[in-house]
């Protein structure tokens, strides 16, 4: 006997067999955003029916939607239609050796130590079979698998774990989210799945390894993480070297799901092609990053070091849902040039006892323009829920922007909302100090930046701390004097 | 060791110094006093090359080399030092790490290897004794919420650590308790050695008695109107800086 959902997926294997019988093969799709693209994307990858559903809602949702008004920069016009949505897999120009390479690419590997093999990788250089985190990569993979502990990517996950993908898919960050989230569920290439069995606590910071094998998962990325009862995991998003890269909108989505006493902390460290000094080029980092602490007692932790693209436009949030379950926010935010960010957080309370701890840290140098955006609102049941939120801003020299929107709902009369803001600017006494100490300008701004952001640095993870830290000072190089 | 010909700045149009001389040589004392707005501080400033001030004459050498082309790090790197009158705060740069950058970009620039962190705390535990700066103070930020007082030793003790050829003590004394001025005092004297040359700027004789200088000079209206031994400081206490302006009124006048 045949069931429905063979008939449903002999319908939708003829339709795209109609749209594209000979492009079955083709590595490129058209450019253009339509029905068809989406099912040959689905088919592309092989994906079970209610995967192509839910990406044909979330393409229903997205043409109902439009651009949001709010945000303090002008929005740049996108073409939609003029982007190809599937290449698979996608290939930099290969380059033969570094010679190759912009020499000022080069010469910021170098700054910030990133070993040779490592520069071949992040530049598209053929790189030698033997790398050396290949075994470590399998090493770890194998450590990982005896723990229980799923980490693949979004495809594989969708073959291999179709049960759980189905089950929390779009439960954090819905279809209908916001634009962006919704063309994201049309389209999404692919991205990461991490699963955390019950009472595990992941003995690896879980990026090591993504962070070499990973770079082409492309635009539209989706990331689902689920921490399950008693489990703990750190995940590092993101590379400290300038990637290249050639597309112009980048609209992710990453879900992050605690369950009971389960512990998710979220680190990334974003440095996209910021586009010239004139603001010429450059990435359009528009994410959409969410948290839920369903569990009771559970917490998510967001770390965030942002010094790339040309705009940065993301809200990493958390749902206090279980009963004292905690969020925290920590960001850096970097601008210069013409470089635009509107980042923030929201925390939602909604159990008892939750509570929330906001510390953003933004710095603005050239043109750049800086904006805190934030929302931290208390539920009618969220009794003694607390939040402290500090947001500071650093001006370096006179033509930057900061600008603070924090915005506060509580509809709990037993809960404490704490707010603080400081606004500073890098002073010439400052650096002429330091001037006197046998410390040139740059280095003293480098060191000035560094203590202002030490809190925020903090909660990165060691060695992942240290280049964040290099990162900023190339990041500000040239920006004073 | 610093030579100083005729030395003439200005800030913002304004002309502040207007013809300053001045020899000094290696393991002197030299003390600079002055009624307020003399341009002792600004001399001070225009040393170690503060960006607001411009020399519109003159030449000042430091050990064979043009002091006024070398950049502020330069100049703190060949060896100069400036106490400062009023210490910056800078938040979330602790004490310790701020000293071993900037020790270690001195060194890099003689060629010498970053000192190891061993090697480091040591030194620290060693100098800090001079001052009697309390360790605690190592870890916090610099100088954020110290106490007048312990912003000055801060300043010596980053003398002790930086061991310049030449320190400039810009108004050390000002805001000192009798006790803190003994201890600031005394970490000076230990400091004191044959190759080590000082330039103490201030307003009261009260320091140099703590201090011993070699040479007193007395700064007027952008110019040393005179110099003379440490007697001459004791001179100034008793009688003012008036007789000083009429004899310099009589001279220009004749």
């Amino acid at each position: 006997m045949i069931n429905s959902n063979e008939i449903i997926d002999d319908i939708a294997n003829k339709e795209y067999e109609f749209g594209f019988t000979t492009d079955i093969e083709m590595d490129i799709a058209p450019p253009g955003l339509n029905e068809d693209i989406i099912r040959f994307i689905s088919a592309k990858k092989n994906e079970p029916e209610w995967l192509l559903e839910w990406r044909l809602k979330g393409f229903a949702a997205f043409k109902k939607m439009e651009f949001p008004k709010w945000q303090h920069f002008e929005m740049p016009a996108l073409d939609l239609q003029a982007v190809s949505y599937y290449a698979a897999p996608r290939k930099k120009k290969q380059l033969n050796s570094l010679d190759e390479v912009d020499p000022e690419l080069l010469a910021t590997f170098e700054k910030l130590g990133i070993p040779l093999n490592e520069q071949k990788a992040l530049t598209g250089v053929a790189v030698d079979a033997v790398f050396d985190s290949v075994s470590v990569a399998t090493t770890f993979k194998g450590k990982l698998k005896e723990m229980g502990v799923i980490f693949c990517s979004f495809g594989e996950a969708v073959q291999e774990h179709p049960e759980l993908v189905k089950k929390y898919l779009g439960s954090v960050v819905p279809h209908t989210d916001n634009i962006f989230a919704a063309l994201n569920s049309a389209v999404f290439s692919d991205g990461s799945f991490v699963y955390i069995p019950k009472g595990v606590r992941c003995p690896m910071e879980l990026s090591t390894y993504f962070r070499i094998n990973a770079q082409n998962t492309g635009q539209f990325e989706r990331t689902l993480i689920i921490a399950d009862d008693n489990s703990y995991v750190s995940y590092l998003e993101g590379c400290t070297a300038p990637m290249r890269d050639e597309n112009q909108l980048h609209a992710a989505v990453v879900e992050l799901v605690a369950l009971e006493h389960a512990e998710i902390k979220y680190s990334t460290v974003q440095n996209w092609y910021p586009g010239d000094k004139d603001g010429k080029g450059g990435i359009y980092n528009f994410v959409t990053k969410r948290g839920i602490c369903k569990g009771a007692a559970s917490k998510i932790s967001w770390t965030q070091v942002e010094t790339g693209s040309a705009i940065t436009w993301k809200y990493p949030s958390v749902i206090l849902q279980g009963d004292h379950s905690e969020g925290e926010f920590y960001s850096v935010a970097v601008v210069r040039n013409k470089q635009i960010a509107d980042t923030g957080t929201k925390i939602h309370h909604i159990g008892k006892g939750t509570k929330s701890r906001i510390i953003s840290k933004g710095i603005s140098a050239g043109h750049g323009d800086n904006s805190y955006r934030g929302l931290v609102s208390v539920g009618p049941r969220a009794d003694n829920a607390r939040n402290f939120t500090q947001c500071d801003s650093l001006l370096i020299g006179n033509q930057c922007g900061s600008h603070t929107f924090p915005y506060i709902e509580s509809r709990n009369k037993s809960a404490m909302i704490e707010h603080e803001a400081t606004t500073s600017k890098i002073g010439e006494d400052q650096i002429f100090y330091l001037n006197q100490r046998g410390i040139d300008s740059e280095k003293a701004v480098a060191l000035i930046v560094n203590g202002y952001v030490k809190e925020v640095l903090n909660q990165l993870p060691m060695e992942f701390a240290v280049e964040a830290q290099k990162l900023l000072s190339i990041t500000l190089e040239g920006s004073v004097g | 060791m610093l030579t100083i010909k005729n030395l003439h700045a200005e800030v913002e149009g304004k002309k502040i110094l207007k013809g300053i001389n001045l020899e000094i040589n290696k393991g002197e004392m030299h003390a600079i006093m002055g009624p307020n707005g003399s341009g002792k501080s600004s001399l001070a400033s225009v040393l170690a090359g503060r960006d607001n001030y411009t020399v519109t004459e003159g030449e000042v050498w430091f050990n064979g080399k043009n002091l006024l082309d070398l950049s502020p790090e330069d100049r703190a790197r060949e060896g100069v030092f400036l106490a400062f009158q009023y210490p910056v705060e800078i938040p979330g740069v602790s004490n310790l790490n701020f000293l071993k950058t900037a020790l270690n970009e001195i060194r890099a620039y003689k060629g010498l290897p970053a000192l190891e962190a061993r090697e480091f705390l040591k030194l620290t535990k060693e100098k800090q004794q001079l001052v009697d700066f309390h360790s605690n103070l190592m870890n916090r930020s610099l100088n954020e919420g110290f106490s007048g007082g312990e912003k000055k030793r801060n300043e010596i003790f980053q003398l002790a650590m930086l061991d310049p050829q030449l320190a400039i003590l810009d108004e050390t004394d000002s805001g000192l308790d009798i006790d803190a001025l003994r201890i600031v005092s005394s970490g000076v004297n230990k400091l004191r050695d044959a190759e080590k040359s000082f330039v103490v700027i201030t307003h009261y004789q009260r320091l140099l008695e703590y201090i011993i200088p070699d040479f007193v000079h007395v700064l007027y209206n952008g110019r040393i109107i005179k110099t003379g031994t440490k007697e001459l400081a004791l001179e100034l206490e008793e009688r003012g800086y008036d007789w000083l302006k009429e004899e310099l009124h009589l001279k220009e006048s004749v």
